[in-house]
């Protein structure tokens, strides 16, 4: 309570400070859409269900930015919108995301994401997608308009796979689970495993038999019996049977993946970098401890702000450039700045490798080494990407086009040879 | 051994009149102690336990006491220079990290980090006397040698905060880049150089105006950008040369102070953190936090002679006479 007084006394005083800009204040509006869930199946009933995650993240980001904007004139406000269950979402977000309005922080699944970003009235906005980590909405389904705050299921194993080869244990047993997010995770991991020399020695599916007789003290080792392996990889995002796995599997060996040691954005067991600073304000605005949809929530409000602040500007065009433009450097507690991948909107971070009680290691690990930075030895790096409705930057081909500029057919043609003349012309003067 | 240590200092007198006895104090984070060095010999000498956590110091202007931040037991304490045993403690607030001192000496500005305040504190009477607002995680804080302004630093907020030190109010506050992490005036308090962790940048200030007049982007070839994260700044006496502690890039950059023009990267210890000159300005020292050592400079050739293991997590670091 002292602190709030103090807080509202030292927000007063700015206030008084700052009359010179009362006149004048720039206001940036901010939309947070999210859609209630109803409350999903779980294995443990220790953490407690979260409605809308990210929304006090998003709070707490609006509040930071404005301590700033108290001292550059700008204003920075939250229009939170909540769909219910079985609410009209596109009718709510029409009726709600008003013109006046164009960045709005995405607490929705990839079809809702998608349906509001191909809106006719979504041309103009910007989306932060604080929620998902599809992989093809990074590649070949990812629209123009929507950046993606959390790691991709590829960024998140290629951390995985990095660590377990530091530690040599390169013989992976892969168990997934029913669901179609299940076989996507799977997916990234078998990318992963690929990628740095990792061998599946064994791949199951999880069928969920319910059977009255059968327990998982009794199902899991006869489950994971026969292979010889380094670590179970269990591929259950949604957690209804992986935590089954530790300490129950035939032959004694750690479970990494969805459970056991996993791959996040952020964690409870996170300190190091200014992060416990965060951490501990979380926990006094939102009474619990902060997830990482909250993170990306926060690291969205906190990118627009950097953006609004930087460029002096609530405009969606100077904001845009200067998120995926390279002065950017988000500031994330995690050691290193967070910047956009200009091809595909996601944001570069590193990845935490975490167990219940201990932050076991941090992605990119020590000795993966890339040209530009090594946050992109995470996920896909330009060359593989698909995605090419991203903005265009020097750095991308020439040839690369983006889909805007296809449908005006008629630039279309000199814009690629304009291209194309200034990069051989650029490669002849650099010869 | 305090009995050894004059003999040292006699002989050293006697053999040749040009060196002089100098002792470099060292907190260390994670052993909870300070670390006596002796530079010129290049040895450790002992460490002597502090108290939970110990991260900032600063030595009093007649170097008859340290000021330590013992972060964990959320104090600042006071330690006198002959046998290292503490004397007193100051009301810091909570988690004190980082602090400064005024030029007589009597007053101590320490950052809150956890909640948004500069605490400022009486040294004669150990009282807290103001706290002022700042913005989002304070850190890098000075105290201009004419003891006009006091700046702060706030890591989230990105902004430096202009503080009169008559009446201990914000006066004015300049947009920097992100996370800002150190701030040092120049001697004729001319300039303030500030840090910036994640851009890579160096922002040298100009004091009359509260602008920033340079911006140096702290590139160094063979290494990635995402590992230059420039912390610790000090810039000497003539104003000829600054320095800049570039953390996980293990290097500390030479620059012009003149030109603003890089002079050279050093190769020192792993994440290089704080930086201290020795008492006449001959050589710089350096915590190097993951290395558990500090890099003696040779500041008239500008290299690096020596390396001397501290203990666990080398923090804050200064050198006395």
């Amino acid at each position: 309570m002292k602190r709030l007084v103090g807080r509202i006394a030292f927000l007063m005083v700015l206030a008084v400070i700052n009359s010179a800009y009362a006149e004048n204040i720039q206001k940036i509006k901010i939309s947070y859409i999210a859609q209630e869930r109803k409350i999903p199946a779980a294995l443990s009933n220790l953490d407690d269900f979260v409605q809308y995650k990210g929304m006090q993240g998003a709070e707490i980001a609006i509040a930071d930015n404005n301590t700033t904007g108290q001292f550059t004139g700008q204003k920075f406000e939250l229009n939170k919108v909540v769909v219910p269950v079985d609410g009209d979402i596109i009718q709510l977000f029409k009726q709600q995301v008003t013109d006046d309005i164009t960045l709005v922080i995405s607490n929705l699944p990839a079809v809702q994401l998608k349906q509001l970003a191909d809106l006719d009235s979504a041309k103009d906005k910007l989306f932060f997608d604080a929620t998902t980590s599809d992989d093809d909405l990074r590649n070949e389904q990812c629209r123009q308009n929507v950046l993606h705050m959390l790691p991709s299921r590829s960024m998140r194993a290629d951390a995985l796979a990095q660590y377990m080869m530091k530690k040599r244990w390169n013989k992976w047993f892969l168990v997934t689970g029913m669901t179609k997010e299940d076989k996507l995770y799977a997916k990234a991991i078998k990318r992963a495993a690929s990628r740095f020399g990792m061998t599946l020695v064994k791949e199951k599916q999880w069928t969920h038999t319910y059977d009255a007789r059968r327990t998982a003290q009794l199902d899991v080792p006869v489950f994971t019996q026969g292979a010889d392996y380094d670590v179970l990889v269990v591929a259950d995002e949604q957690g209804l049977f992986g935590e089954y796995f530790e300490y129950r599997s035939w032959i004694p060996r750690p479970v990494i993946g969805t459970q056991g040691l996993v791959p996040t954005a952020w964690h409870e067991t996170h300190e190091q970098w200014g992060a416990v600073q965060i951490q501990n304000r979380f926990k006094k605005v939102a009474g619990r401890g902060m997830h990482e949809q909250d993170y990306a929530a926060y690291l969205a409000g906190r990118s627009i702000g950097e953006a609004a602040v930087r460029t002096k500007s609530n405009q969606l065009q100077m904001i845009k450039s200067y998120l995926m433009g390279d002065e950017f450097a988000l500031q994330g507690y995690k050691g290193k700045p967070l910047s956009f991948r200009a091809w595909n909107g996601q944001l570069r971070q590193p990845v935490l490798l975490a167990a219940a009680r201990s932050l076991v290691a941090v992605a990119p690990v020590e000795g993966f080494l890339h040209p530009k930075t090594e946050l992109d030895t995470l996920g896909y790096d330009q060359p593989e990407s698909a995605c090419n409705q991203g903005e265009v930057s020097e750095k991308t081909l020439p040839t690369t086009i983006n889909k805007t500029e296809l449908n005006n057919s008629e630039s279309t043609v000199q814009k690629i040879i304009q291209r194309l003349k200034n990069y051989y012309n650029k490669f002849n003067g650099n010869k | 051994m305090k009995k050894g240590f004059f003999i040292t200092a006699m002989v050293t007198t006697l053999l040749g009149a040009t060196v002089q006895a100098e002792t470099v104090i060292v907190t260390l984070e994670k052993d909870n102690a300070l670390a006596i060095i002796d530079p010129i010999a290049g040895k450790l000498l002992k460490t002597v336990d502090i108290g939970q956590r110990p991260r900032g110091i600063a030595l009093s202007p007649d170097n008859k006491y340290l000021y330590v931040a013992t972060s964990d037991d959320n104090t600042v304490k006071i330690i006198e220079t002959e046998n290292y045993e503490e004397v007193g403690r100051l009301p810091s607030g909570e988690d004190p990290e980082t602090f400064a001192l005024n030029p007589a000496g009597d007053r101590l500005y320490v950052s809150n980090e956890d909640d948004h305040l500069v605490t400022v504190i009486d040294v004669i009477n150990r009282k807290e006397i103001a706290q002022i607002k700042v913005g989002i995680e304070p850190e890098g804080i000075a105290v201009s040698s004419d003891n006009k302004w006091v700046v702060s630093a706030s890591e989230t907020t990105n902004m430096i905060h202009w503080i009169d030190v008559e009446t201990n109010q914000i006066v004015e506050n300049t947009l920097v880049d992100a996370r800002p992490r150190a701030a040092s005036f120049t001697a004729d308090n001319s300039q303030l150089w500030v840090t910036s962790e994640m851009a890579g940048t160096l922002m040298v200030l100009d004091v009359a105006s509260k602008q920033i007049i340079k911006k140096i982007k702290l590139d160094i070839p063979s290494v990635t950008t995402d590992k230059i994260q420039p912390v610790g700044v000090v810039i000497d006496k003539e104003r000829r040369w600054g320095y800049v502690a570039i953390g996980p890039a293990n290097r500390v950059a030479v620059i012009n102070a003149q030109t603003f023009e890089i002079e050279k990267f050093l190769l020192v210890g792993q994440r290089v953190w704080n930086l201290a000159f020795s008492p006449d300005q001959k050589r710089l020292y350096t915590t190097n936090g993951r290395s558990n050592d500090i890099s003696i400079i040779d500041l008239e050739n500008h290299k690096v002679t020596k390396s001397v293991a501290v203990g666990r997590f080398p923090w804050g670091l200064v050198s006395k006479p």
